[in-house]
């Protein structure tokens, strides 16, 4: 008979990060959790992914079409970048088209706290991508990326809905010009 | 091993005498535990050491989890808690159905629509001091190892074997091996798990990298009842195959609700169910489709037994009450109960398999001929008793670089990857001793196979 409460104890509060066997296998822990996370990839329809090289599941891209509020109509590209510390690191998220966001700025840096301080292991790509369209529904001018368009979104909801559409139409909002990016 | 027995004991001692004082411990309250941990009797092991100890341990250090809190979750709770264990996080996604109140008795009505583990933790906070219940209102599968790795003991009281598999799973990733490949019995969190249907239930113990584990034994655990397409669109003989025409074909070809799915739950959706049900039985001369008929068969009802749940409940609250205090041998390691006509239980030990892909720490390997077609193996996936897949993803390395052999969940790698699925394996550039990734539904871990190919043999294990 095993008595298992002898045995163990407080040694489980010691950290035994990552399994002691992986060394032997040739496919990283990376690698098995991707394969998991992108099969069981469940999006809204208004996401796409696509993979450049589908035998390269690392580095793919994000579409976003939001069917609802400032965003609506519009259409956001993101790449994504999974590096091999996945997913004790989250992945890296640039957004390729130039949108006027609070919470993304004009280099396509995305503020998004799943993908910075909150990212726990537990997240999947499923999660940041929900995250992400998210971010288009609600935008959130308290953590502010693009400081003026947090600003104006906070003062002037109008203004802020006319320079979304402006930038969106292609044009200038300010003295920064964006590209056309309705679908 | 010594050391850190005796290291655990002083610590057990410390806690005992911090809580002998508490008002909680009143005299007496734990009389019925202590006869059995503080003496030995003619049922304790013979390896079994009474000392007051063991039971400072149940109060103070021992950590539980509790999968679901619905039939089985209620009662193992009660029987848990009243029997001195404290420290216990209950798991449940549900919420409170008024069907749910004749058996499931941390529940009020006034309670409907809110969340199980939230509503039966506070119900046995209150009324068991000194427990210290725990609730978790979601899924198993939002927590990972760090969450799982905390509790000596899970208790499962579920419905679904798709979260019985996962769970095994999870369990079983958290085992440990030194170099030699022998497991460390310190990694292993024994699951306990019970499971009921109607007058039907079982109970049974599973020491993951020990003893049999779910997908040892899957084979008990027969898939759900679908009938077959072909019964149901051309020869209905039974009233459920009637019910069964309209949920499938009549729903989506009618749309009564316009793009509304099935809801189970809504007494519109099942009268016309019903309705249509009754037409089509009419054509066919076949009698018995009633409202009660349609509703059981579109929510997949059981009818549950109170006395079913606690029977079982009881045989789990034991084993888990001898585990933690080893103060009895387990049971070895699989009850089946059936109380229809008369009462019949029988005890047997499901054997552990040595190819099991969950708990057998090697990958498994996979036979086929390089002239074989990825299609084959992936049907091999989804057919074989012991895998049961639904929708493999499968991945590989082909000369240090990765490659995605067919994925059907996401559309553009669907495109790019189908024409391999009528390639042969040899053109896939696989070869013998290849590891394949391959993730589904049913594991909660990516599983290796090793694929082996030859020309003598066909797909098989
Ligand atoms: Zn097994």
């Amino acid at each position: 008979m095993i008595k298992l409460f002898s045995l163990k104890q407080q040694k489980k509060e010691e950290l035994a990060s990552g399994t002691s066997s992986a060394g032997k296998r040739k496919a990283t822990a990376a690698q098995l959790r991707l394969t998991k996370d992108l099969n069981e990839l469940q999006l809204p329809k208004t996401c796409i992914t696509e993979f450049p090289d589908p035998n390269d599941l690392l580095n793919f891209k994000l579409i976003i079409t939001p069917d609802e509020g400032y965003y609506r109509g519009g259409k956001f590209t993101f790449s994504f970048k999974v590096g091999l510390g996945y997913p004790h690191e989250a992945p890296k998220v640039k957004c390729e088209t130039m949108v006027y966001h609070p919470n993304i700025d004009l280099e396509g840096n995305v503020c998004l706290n799943i993908l910075r301080e909150d990212w726990k292991p537990v997240l999947t790509i499923n999660s940041v991508i929900y995250g992400i369209q998210y971010l288009f529904l609600e935008p959130n001018p308290e953590d502010p990326l693009n400081k003026e368009a947090a600003e104006i979104l906070s003062t002037n909801k109008r203004q802020f809905e006319q320079n979304v559409n402006r930038s969106m139409k292609g044009g200038y909002v300010g003295s920064v010009y964006f590209e056309r990016c309705l679908k | 091993m010594l050391q850190g027995l005796d290291y655990c004991l002083k610590m057990e001692v410390d806690n005992v005498v911090s809580t002998v004082r508490e008002p909680l411990n009143w005299s007496g309250r734990w009389n019925h535990i202590q006869k059995v941990l503080e003496r030995s009797g003619p049922f304790a092991h013979p390896d079994f050491e009474p000392s007051p100890d063991i039971l400072g341990f149940l109060l103070n250090n021992c950590k539980l989890l509790v999968i679901g809190a619905g039939g089985l979750g209620c009662e193992l709770l009660k029987n848990l808690t009243l029997t001195g264990f404290r420290h216990i996080d209950v798991i449940d996604m549900d919420t409170i159905d008024l069907s749910n109140l004749n058996r499931q008795f941390l529940f009020r009505q006034n309670d409907i629509g809110k969340a199980k583990a939230t509503v039966a933790s506070d119900f046995i906070n209150n009324r068991v001091k000194g427990a210290e219940v725990v609730p978790h209102f979601c899924k198993i599968q939002d927590y990972d190892a760090s969450f799982y790795k905390q509790f000596h003991i899970v208790v499962c009281g579920l419905d679904s074997i798709v979260a019985r598999r996962w769970i095994n799973g999870m369990l079983i990733s958290l085992l440990e091996y030194d170099e030699d490949g022998n497991l460390d019995q310190t990694s292993v969190i024994p699951m306990v798990d019970g499971g009921t249907e109607g007058f039907k239930g079982n109970a049974r113990i599973i020491l993951p990298g020990l003893s049999a584990c779910m997908e040892c034994t899957l084979d008990l655990y027969p898939p759900q009842v679908n009938f077959p397409m072909c019964t149901i669109a051309h020869t209905p003989r039974q009233p459920e195959h009637c019910v069964e025409y309209v949920k499938v074909f009549g729903w989506e070809k009618e749309k009564p609700f316009g793009d509304a799915p099935i809801d189970g739950d809504n007494p519109e959706h099942i009268k016309w169910i019903c309705g249509s049900a009754c037409e089509r039985a009419e054509q066919f001369g076949i009698q018995g489709v009633t409202y009660r008929l349609t509703q059981g068969v579109i929510k997949r009802i059981i009818p549950a037994v109170a006395s079913t749940n606690a029977v079982i409940a009881a045989a789990c609250s034991t084993e888990v009450f001898k585990l933690a205090s080893s103060c009895g041998a387990p049971m070895n390691n699989y009850m089946v109960f059936n109380d229809a006509d008369g009462v019949y239980t029988y005890t047997f030990e499901a054997e552990k398999s040595e190819t099991c892909v969950a708990c057998s720490q090697k990958p498994k390997t996979i036979h086929f001929k390089p002239t074989s077609q990825l299609r084959e193996l992936i049907e091999f996936l989804c057919q074989d008793s012991m895998l049961q897949m639904k929708s493999p993803g499968i991945t590989t390395t082909v000369n240090g670089n990765s490659k995605t052999l067919f994925m059907k969940s996401i559309p553009s790698i669907e495109r790019a990857t189908r024409p391999n699925l009528s390639k042969s394996l040899a053109d896939l550039g696989l070869s013998s001793g290849q590891e394949l990734i391959v993730a589904d539904v049913t594991t909660p871990n990516s599983l290796i196979f090793i694929l082996k190919l030859s020309d003598q043999c066909s797909a098989e294990t």
